[in-house]
């Protein structure tokens, strides 16, 4: 199971923000003023799971005409406000689950990856090796927090809280390969109607994280939100790692057993 | 177990023995799931109830579900089965939770003695004691029998302000209790914040509510949002608009901002705040001219054949007023606006002119057009028409004559918006409506917040008119209201001028007795001429067994009226010493209202002042740590007024109706008891109704007999004495004789047989059963949801359907189809109720001499007006002129381009000490405050705050006061993105974080770039994120119909920097105003 978050008909509510803090006791982390447009969560965090970006940008939608008055001189090339909310992805492939040393991150029975509150020590490899920057430790409590796409709504059949929540149904939750063909289906009218910046990210099996568990429409490329744009499954080069790691031990035990073999014969031959 | 289980389960438990039998040999999946994870159930599910409810703000009226376990509310959230939300919340529903059950309840009664500068506990019964003794007392020392000679039977010693947040139930048992007492200054929300909707949109249709209903919007065509930020302000309404432009409609949103709203919309269309009568009138002239009006439905449902009277003058032909203006009264004497043939305005026609005089004047203070909430202004006899429309004196060339200038180079030259975008509108709105299509228009406080505010309403009206888009599915006016129960505080109103079901509150002298009343105000035709029986049932409901024949059912107990008696007025007699006790349920002036000192220092003058909250809102702590304080102009110790504040209960916390922006009532039930000393408004005024009965019991004067004899007997229930709401609803619906519920106002009488609270209610209670309360799952009804809840009148959803018909009963168009005639079974059927008699022929003529409903024609949709038409010209029933035109604002940089009259002369304006108005257009000192300023709302914050700033998870989405700026203005001012910005008015001086950006757009007027910049109006100084509140900067300058105030456009200073503390604040705002040269004549006159 996952999320298509379709971010072209997001309306920046934040609906999905409250919703995730108040079903999940998600701490409220601070009072700051950005001066990033409407955004003042900043980015996820163990105290954010969902996060809505808001992007001005001097270029118009398809279809929109510019807004600006010409005659001011100010931009004619129109104005277009992105916003998009941005959540763990819940990788195919999650190089924080790898990492975990201690069992507190697992993959689900719906294929989603979930923190162990009861089993997590903070140790905080998970951390880096996110390709996205999403899981984080809790201040005054030290262990690792991110979204758990609401693992125990799940288990009765009930939807994400987010999702339930989003007023115009950018959040969708569902079964992957269903979301996948709904979002196939968007992007192509998307696309017909002239919208040829819309794209997905997340989507493809395929990519560095063998694809997202939360995927998204984005109407620009993903560094505009955020997000990055090839992301790699950190643990990616582990089994050839961990396979020259083979050869090399290998290598040095033979070449220990072998300057043995070849210092015992020495010796004997020494003592000779 | 014994030690040899335990030792294999151990063993068995062994990470690297339970992984290979789980199948999971790294330990990444199932494995290692911990048992608090496999214990993991949510609390949906482990709840010992869920209680079905209804968000508490805004007007859209989303289902909740509220989830109680151990009797403590512990989730709520959407509830999927409601056909309006279908399950969803935008970010302030889904913090209904920490709302209603976070730290900042309060659960106890505060005291603040005179002079004292701390608050001290004291009981609950103790205060409401206190309260009961104070009302007794100050309306005794202040009571009026007469007024200049009238009588009043009231006191003005007393006023009250809030509803718009509280049930039905609640709004009915102020405004009864009130009344009774002889208290006339009932206000709330609705005043400062719809008003101009209910004149507006009665006046042109009969009723003052949205024509149409939330899911409806999806089948239009095209939907052009205006004086609102839909998406942002009411996000959850939004996804109908959503589900329209994913079937193709176009999205128009004409805004100064670029918004959330413009974010989603096809076109965005930037306009200078104030001049949508421009606009719009630049589309009506565009639709007259290039013949776009839908000729079949105009020339059957409208008064466009109709003929105005020989004497009238257009603005157009008088420099910018109306024939009829009497310059130094400011007002107009509106005879000669009316229909050829019919007498003026005065049903009766055979009143004598000596006591038609002194009611002219009193209605153009009295808020009057308000009472065409439901039912249009009186006419009688038979108008003349000229089908052909060529009468120079018809309707259709008048309109014709007073648009002709709005061309798009004039909308050029008054809304800065290029004649190219202009025109993409005009053919986006005209080739979306016809036979086959609709578009619907979506607006709220930034058309209604005007002094040509009901004006803006009309001009929308005028145009949807033309173009055949009401009582149309997908067509319409939406109206978006902001509280959840707004609507019903304006159809229970506790506002000054109304009585429940738009009866108006009768004025002194001119209704000495019930029959003078009915004559004065009813109306030979439509189902306005059956307003004696809702009168008499209301009076019956109120004061029952008293109420007889012999005594006109006690009309004589109900106070009168002598001109306006809105909020704004009150806040002037307090001021004035004239107020002595002052009632706050669920409002907060303080920040909310325009003029926040003005409000304050009110406040300040008071004898005692009672605040019910959910926490210590501004108005209730002003005397400790208001600005006033800290500038000095109050000190604390000098102020004697006595401060109570009553925790209030939440919506989870009593049950009770709330009626949302579409007339749906929608009953929400009690999911746990308040704590605490935390009470329903419902409990509150119950039980101080019945403490003040008890202390006055067995008086013989006069004064008490209304509140003696008052029907207050509801019954209550549980360890708090909880009155029952359903008790209430049932009187407010209304029961016969025998005390057996009514099923329709149609049964209502006017011999005392039948009690009625609002008639207009009248079959929520149909059976005995509570109709609100009916939730029948949207996924088990049609796309109308007839059967979720109930709607006024009669459960219909949209208004005026019969226009969805042509006028031999046909559905115009296959795609736009809502109700029909079937001939055979001669009766009016489709997807939703009629609003209409369902059994009247399209061809029903009605014969000479007939009166009421049976004077309406089969094509006469608009059932409520006189002459059962839609209203392009209105003959009467507003101030301000009968077809909307374009002024200023009362504060604008510009010059008014269409006439020499700048500004509306009707408007309401009040030169006081600390209501000085900044210089427009090319006065001198207007170039002092260059800058257009307009007021908005977040989606992550509420109204005044008291419900948003409190909350943590939403305080953190918009954490401070700011002032949205343009780059060009920011560069002209020395503003930097993240820094301070001083804003200054005559009024006073604020300061915000600055927010640059490019959404705010300069427009160019006249050759002169007019920057605009933008202002959230929820901050205070309390709460969990505080700041300068907007309203410090607003001044009052009302719409003349309703007193509506003008705070969407207005002008002010913008500096870098943050503003002076102390006293040099207040030397700053005189240093500014000695600049621009502003004095007490300032901005003042009609002519002007």
């Amino acid at each position: 199971m996952g999320f298509f978050t379709d971010t072209s008909v997001c309306i920046g509510c934040k609906a999905c923000e409250v919703a995730c803090k108040e079903w999940n006791h998600v701490p409220e982390d601070g009072l700051v003023f950005t001066g990033m447009s409407y955004d003042n969560t900043q980015g996820l965090s163990a105290d954010t799971w969902r996060h809505v970006a808001f992007i001005e940008q001097r270029k118009p939608l398809a279809g929109q005409v510019p807004g600006r008055d010409e005659t001011t001189g100010a931009v004619a090339e129109g104005l277009r406000w992105l916003m998009a909310s941005d959540v763990c992805k819940h990788c195919t492939e999650a190089a924080c689950l790898d990492v975990c040393p201690t069992g507190a991150l697992f993959r689900t029975e719906f294929g989603t990856v979930v923190v162990q509150e009861d089993v997590c020590n903070g140790c905080g490899y998970c951390v880096p090796a996110c390709p996205y920057g999403v899981i984080d430790k809790r201040h005054g409590d030290g262990r690792m927090w991110k979204c758990t796409l609401c693992y125990d709504r799940l288990s009765v059949g009930t939807e994400p809280a987010c999702a339930k929540a989003c007023p115009t149904d950018s959040i969708q939750f569902g079964p992957l390969e269903e979301l996948r063909q709904r979002a196939d289906r968007r992007l192509q009218q998307m696309h017909a109607s002239g919208v040829t910046d819309a794209r997905l990210y997340g989507h493809d099996p395929n990519d560095g994280v063998g694809g997202d568990g939360a995927f998204f429409l984005l109407l620009d490329e993903p560094e505009v939100y955020g997000l990055p744009p090839d992301p790699v499954v950190t643990t990616r080069d582990l089994p050839a790692m961990w396979k020259l790691v083979g050869v090399a031990a290998v290598s040095l035990v033979s070449s220990i057993a072998a300057s043995f073999l070849a210092g015992g014969s020495y010796r004997a031959g020494a003592r000779k | 177990m014994s030690p040899r289980s335990a030792k294999s389960k151990l063993l068995a438990n062994w990470p690297v023995l339970h992984q290979l039998r789980h199948g999971d040999p790294f330990g990444r999946g199932i494995a290692v799931k911990s048992e608090t994870s496999a214990k993991l159930q949510p609390r949906t599910i482990t709840a010992d109830k869920v209680v079905k409810s209804v968000c508490p703000y805004c007007g859209v009226g989303c289902g909740q579900n509220v989830y109680v376990k151990n009797e403590k509310v512990v989730q709520i959230e959407g509830d999927p089965d409601s056909p309006i939300s279908r399950g969803r919340l935008c970010p302030k529903g889904s913090a209904s939770l920490e709302l209603t059950t976070g730290p900042s309840r309060r659960h106890h009664v505060m005291y603040r003695r005179p002079h004292s500068a701390e608050w001290e506990r004291l009981p609950l019964d103790q205060a409401l004691d206190m309260v009961a003794d104070r009302v007794i007392k100050t309306r005794r020392e202040h009571w009026e029998w007469e007024h200049e000679g009238k009588y009043v039977r009231r006191t003005m010693s007393i006023a009250s302000l809030g509803g718009a947040t509280l049930d039905n139930e609640e709004n009915y048992l102020i405004k009864k209790l009130w009344t009774a007492l002889g208290i006339v200054q009932v206000e709330n929300q609705a005043r400062v914040c719809h008003s101009s909707t209910v004149a507006g949109l009665g006046t042109s249709f009969g009723r003052g509510g949205a024509t149409t209903f939330m899911q409806d919007l999806q089948h239009s065509d095209c939907i052009v949002i205006e004086g609102s930020s839909f998406a942002e302000a009411h996000p959850v309404g939004f996804q109908w608009v959503m589900e329209a432009k994913a079937r193709g409609a176009t999205v128009v949103h004409v805004d100064p901002r670029f918004s959330r709203t413009s974010a989603l919309a096809d076109l965005h269309v930037p306009i200078r705040a104030g001049s949508d009568i421009a606009f719009l009138g630049g589309i009506i002239n565009y639709v007259l001219q290039n013949d776009k009006w839908f000729h079949e439905y105009v020339l059957n449902f409208t008064n466009a054949s109709h003929i105005i009277r020989e004497e009238f003058a257009d603005a157009e032909d008088l420099g910018g007023v109306f024939s009829g203006l009497d310059a130094e009264k400011g007002h107009y004497d509106t005879g000669t606006w009316q229909y050829e043939g019919m007498p003026v305005q005065s049903a009766s026609g055979n009143r004598d002119a000596q006591y038609d005089r002194p009611r002219k004047s009193s209605v153009s203070g009295s808020g009057k057009p308000e009472s065409h909430g439901s039912g249009g202004a009186g006419l009688a006899g038979e108008p003349e028409r000229d089908l052909t429309l060529r009468h120079p004196r018809c309707v259709f060339q008048i309109l014709k004559h007073h648009y002709e200038r709005y061309t798009p180079e004039m909308v050029r030259d008054i809304c800065g918006v290029e004649p190219e975008l202009f025109l993409r509108v005009c053919t986006a709105v005209t080739e979306n409506s016809g036979r086959d299509k609709t578009t619907a228009f979506a607006y709220a406080v930034g058309w209604t917040q005007h002094t040509t505010g009901a004006q803006f309403i009309r001009a929308c009206s005028v145009l949807q008119l033309l173009l055949g888009n009401i009582g149309r599915p997908g067509g319409g006016i939406q109206a978006l209201r902001g509280h959840a129960s707004i609507q019903g505080s304006t159809d229970i109103p506790t506002l000054f001028n109304l009585l429940p079901g738009y009866l108006p509150m009768p004025h002194a002298h001119e209704h000495e007795s019930l029959d003078d009343y009915v004559r004065g105000e009813g109306t030979e035709k439509g189902f306005w001429g059956s307003m004696r029986n809702y009168m008499v049932s209301l009076l019956k409901a109120w004061w029952g067994p008293a109420a007889s024949a012999d005594n006109d059912f006690c009309f004589g107990y109900l106070p009168r009226l002598t001109g306006s008696h809105s909020t704004y007025d009150t806040v002037m007699a307090q001021l004035d010493g004239k107020v002595k006790g002052y009632f706050l349920m669920g409002e907060n002036p303080a920040v909310g209202s325009a003029n926040g000192k003005m409000q304050r220092l009110g406040m300040a003058n008071l004898e005692w002042l009672v605040v019910r909250d959910f926490s210590l809102i501004e108005s209730a702590t002003w005397w400790k740590d208001s600005p006033e304080v800290a500038t000095g102009e109050l000190r604390t110790e000098d102020i004697a007024t006595e401060v109570f504040f009553f925790p209030a209960a939440s919506h989870t916390e009593k049950n009770g109706s709330f009626t949302n922006t579409n007339r749906l009532l929608q009953w929400h039930w009690e999911a746990v008891e308040p704590e605490g000393e935390a009470r329903s408004d419902l409990w509150f005024m119950y039980h101080l109704g019945r403490k003040i009965r008890q202390k006055l019991a067995g008086s013989t004067d006069p004064v008490d007999a209304p509140v003696l004899e008052l029907t207050w007997d509801y019954p209550t229930e549980g360890r708090i004495e909880e009155p029952k709401a359903q008790a209430v609803l049932a009187e407010i619906n209304g029961f016969d004789a025998d005390g057996s519920p009514l099923a329709s106002y149609q049964q209502l009488n006017d011999d005392g047989s039948t009690a009625c609270g609002c008639w207009i209610y009248c079959g929520v209670y149909a059976d005995g059963i509570n109709q609100a309360a009916r939730r029948k799952p949207d996924k088990e009804q049609d796309w109308v949801g007839a059967e979720w809840c109930w709607a006024w009148p009669a459960n219909r959803r949209e208004l005026y359907n019969r226009a969805s018909a042509d006028p031999e009963g046909k559905p115009w168009g296959y795609n736009k189809a809502l109700i029909w005639w079937d001939e055979d079974k001669a009766l009016w059927t489709g997807h939703d109720i009629p609003d209409f008699d369902a059994t009247k022929s399209p061809y029903y003529r009605p014969p000479a001499g007939a009166r009421a409903a049976e004077a309406l024609s089969g094509i006469d949709p608009f059932i409520m007006q006189a002459d059962g038409k839609g209203w392009l010209y209105v003959p009467a029933g507003l101030t301000d002129g009968p077809l909307p035109t374009h002024y200023e604002p009362q504060e604008s940089p510009v010059t008014n381009p269409l006439y020499k009259q700048q500004r509306n002369p009707v408007r309401q304006h009040f030169s006081r000490e600390h209501n000085r108005y900044n210089p427009s257009g090319d006065e001198q000192g207007a170039d002092v405050y260059p800058v257009v300023v307009t007021t908005y709302r977040l989606t992550e914050h509420f109204t005044a705050g008291g419900m948003s700033r409190w909350v943590s998870y939403l305080s953190e989405l918009q954490p401070e006061m700011f002032v949205e700026v343009s780059p060009e203005l920011a560069a002209e001012r020395g503003l930097e993105n993240g820094g301070w910005a001083t804003i200054i008015t005559a009024r006073n001086a604020i300061e915000a974080r600055v927010l640059v950006t490019p959404r705010m757009v300069p427009v160019r007027i006249d050759g002169k770039v007019v920057h605009q910049i933008a202002l959230p109006f929820h901050w205070g100084h309390n709460g969990y994120t505080q700041g300068d509140s907007a309203n410090d900067l607003t001044s009052l300058a009302l719409d003349p119909n309703v007193h509506i105030q003008e705070v969407k456009a207005l002008t002010a200073e913008i500096r870098a920097g943050r503003r002076p503390r102390g006293p040099a604040l207040v030397e700053l705002v005189e240093q500014y105003r000695e600049r621009a040269g502003v004095t007490a004549q300032t901005g003042m006159g009609a002519l002007s």
